[in-house]
């Protein structure tokens, strides 16, 4: 009886370390990005010292300079970017991937093929040509030219998911509906999206993020009119002398809206970065 | 599923003259293919065109400063660029920063999801931290480890190598790969982390404490059970994070410039300045081929292991 109290113990004791271990290693992880949010609420002259400052006045300053500074286009910029392209990615993504899990055209697998593969085309493979043919259009530095590009970006993810969570509706469903006398249209709109609510949720959730924190094309295709988010931190790198304390309310400012979309649905952000691969 | 036995009514349907049958058949052909028309014509003219015309310029001279220099010159491009003493190198950094990168975020994100695999007080919070790095704007993420992380003066890296008695390291210029696979790693073991856990958490628990009434010891259980059963999300997580960061540009533009000189210059960064700086269409267009030609390989092994994840899953 007492062997076993003690052996009980120890198990209870090593149980105790592994929980203090994960929640070091969390905290390390989770570490410069508390950082980043602290070193935000600073003034400048808190911002650069050594040793580093945990205990100040915290100020609300950076925030409001952040607007003088001239962030709300490129907030908008962003905003608009990003929106557009989802809306665009989900209708062109959902038709797609219900002729290819619903009703399996010809070649389905040569089709998926084609869509992942785009996506693996390294961006600097393609970026010169879509430069120069934007410059002749007159495209260069419009925000619709990155509407195109994010839409280009994240379709591929998007078919493969949704075909993933369409392939998961019981055909016995789609049967019933159709014996019912339903359209193709009504079968579509009063039974699959409703089964599939959460799954497109999920796919323009991974479309947002990938969208709102797209850096390669902005900075290539953009100047002043269409500059999104990104660039307006990137403009910090140049401006003379040591702006920590702006800098990083700017960088949470960016930041903010995907971190808090990714927390609420951390479940479905699996399914999305495996392509629909991991339930 | 479908009816084999078809109702005498039904058996004999109107018989329709091969002509129409092959009409009906090839509307029906397209009643089918037409949702998925916009979606692939889209995907065709949105990167398969810029990819030809790429390989187009990649056979010319052309320099965007030099207007009407434009000329065909077949592949002597190719041949200067496999000749570029600083393309190689940035083949070589490509290579070390996607390979340590995936490699060291998997093997953390593989202990992360052991522990995170546990019933303990606060799992959720802990997970919710953790994948934080992941979503954090990556051109903000590099700024803060640029400055309030790295810096040799201010940063918090050197203050706390030097309570133990370190001497403070210009992070950036003496060790710029380390400090852009740093970055990474941070950013890319949440990734990781979240793959392998979701295949700890599909695993049978029948099949575990049928391996404990067994006797096997826990180190024993996770070498014979648990790390076979893994090893598909670890092949996806490995290949889906090397499409991803073989393409790293954004630390690497901010940490670094690519440099001291080119000592951290990887192939998207080196293109970018070919194509963006030394506006030389024709050589950048010859070293996308060549990455594109690279990543076939790995994207071949890619595809087929998602195939097969997909194919297991039904």
């Amino acid at each position: 009886m007492a062997a076993l109290d003690t052996a009980v113990h120890t198990r209870q004791r090593g149980a105790g370390a592994l929980t203090v271990l994960t929640w070091f290693v969390g905290l390390l992880f989770f570490f410069p990005v508390f950082w980043m949010v602290l070193t935000a609420f600073k003034h400048e002259a808190d911002a650069t010292t050594d040793p580093p400052k945990l205990f100040f006045t915290p100020t609300l300053e950076q925030f409001g300079n952040l607007f003088d500074a001239g962030a709300g286009p490129y907030f908008l910029n962003s905003l608009f970017a990003t929106t557009v392209s989802t809306l665009l990615v989900i209708a062109l993504a959902v038709p797609a991937a219900y002729a290819l899990a619903i009703r399996p055209v010809k070649r389905t697998q040569d089709v998926l093929f084609f869509f992942i593969s785009t996506k693996m085309l390294p961006v600097v493979a393609v970026i010169v040509p879509i430069y120069v043919i934007a410059g002749r259009i007159g495209a260069l530095d419009n925000v619709w030219m990155l509407v195109v590009l994010y839409t280009a970006m994240n379709l591929p993810i998007a078919v493969w998911m949704m075909r993933s969570f369409l392939q998961e509706i019981p055909a016995e469903v789609l049967e019933a509906a159709q014996m019912d006398g339903a359209t193709l249209r009504q079968t579509i709109v009063q039974v699959m999206l409703p089964m599939v609510a959460p799954g497109l949720a999920a796919t323009a959730l991974i479309c947002v993020i990938f969208a709102w924190n797209e850096f390669f094309f902005a900075v290539n295709m953009t100047a002043s009119q269409a500059a999104t988010v990104p660039l307006f931190l990137v403009g910090f790198m140049t401006s003379e002398g040591l702006y920590w304390a702006q800098l990083s309310a700017a960088a949470t400012l960016a930041s903010l809206p995907v971190v808090l979309a990714g927390w609420v649905a951390q479940k479905q952000l699996v399914r999305g970065l495996s392509m629909g691969a991991i339930k | 599923m479908s009816t084999d036995t078809v109702t005498p009514g039904a058996a004999a349907p109107v018989r329709a003259t091969p002509a129409t049958s092959k009409a009906v058949a090839r509307r029906e052909g397209w009643r089918r293919r037409a949702p998925l028309l916009p979606a692939l014509i889209f995907a065709i003219i949105a990167t398969q065109i810029p990819f030809l015309v790429t390989v187009w310029y990649s056979l010319n001279s052309w320099n965007l400063v030099n207007p009407g220099s434009e000329r065909f010159v077949g592949l002597s491009n190719y041949a200067d660029v496999f000749t570029d003493r600083v393309f190689r190198q940035a083949a070589v950094n490509t290579v070390l920063i996607t390979g340590g990168c995936v490699l060291i975020a998997m093997l953390l994100g593989i202990g992360v999801a052991l522990l995170l695999d546990r019933r303990f007080l606060g799992r959720s919070v802990v997970r919710t931290l953790m994948i934080t790095p992941f979503l954090v704007m990556p051109v903000a993420s590099a700024l803060i480890w640029q400055t309030s992380m790295l810096d040799p003066v201010f940063g918090i890296v050197n203050f706390v190598i030097g309570t133990v008695g370190f001497e403070p390291v210009d992070w950036a210029s003496s060790y710029p790969l380390v400090a852009v696979i740093g970055a990474l790693v941070w950013q890319w073991t949440p990734f990781m982390t979240l793959l392998v856990l979701a295949g700890l958490q599909s695993q049978g628990r029948d099949v575990l404490e049928a391996a404990q009434v067994d006797g096997a010891g826990a180190l024993r259980t996770f070498r014979s059970i648990t790390l076979p059963h893994l090893r598909r999300y670890i092949e996806l997580g490995v290949l889906l994070g090397a499409i991803y960061v073989v393409n790293t540009f954004d630390q690497i533009y901010i940490l670094t410039q690519g440099g001291p000189g080119t000592a951290s210059t990887n192939l998207p960064f080196y293109i970018y300045q070919r194509a963006f700086l030394g506006f030389d269409i024709g050589q950048a267009a010859a070293m996308g081929v060549v990455v594109v030609i690279g990543t076939i390989v790995v994207a071949t092994l890619a595809l087929r292991l998602l195939f097969r994840t997909f194919s297991e899953e039904r």
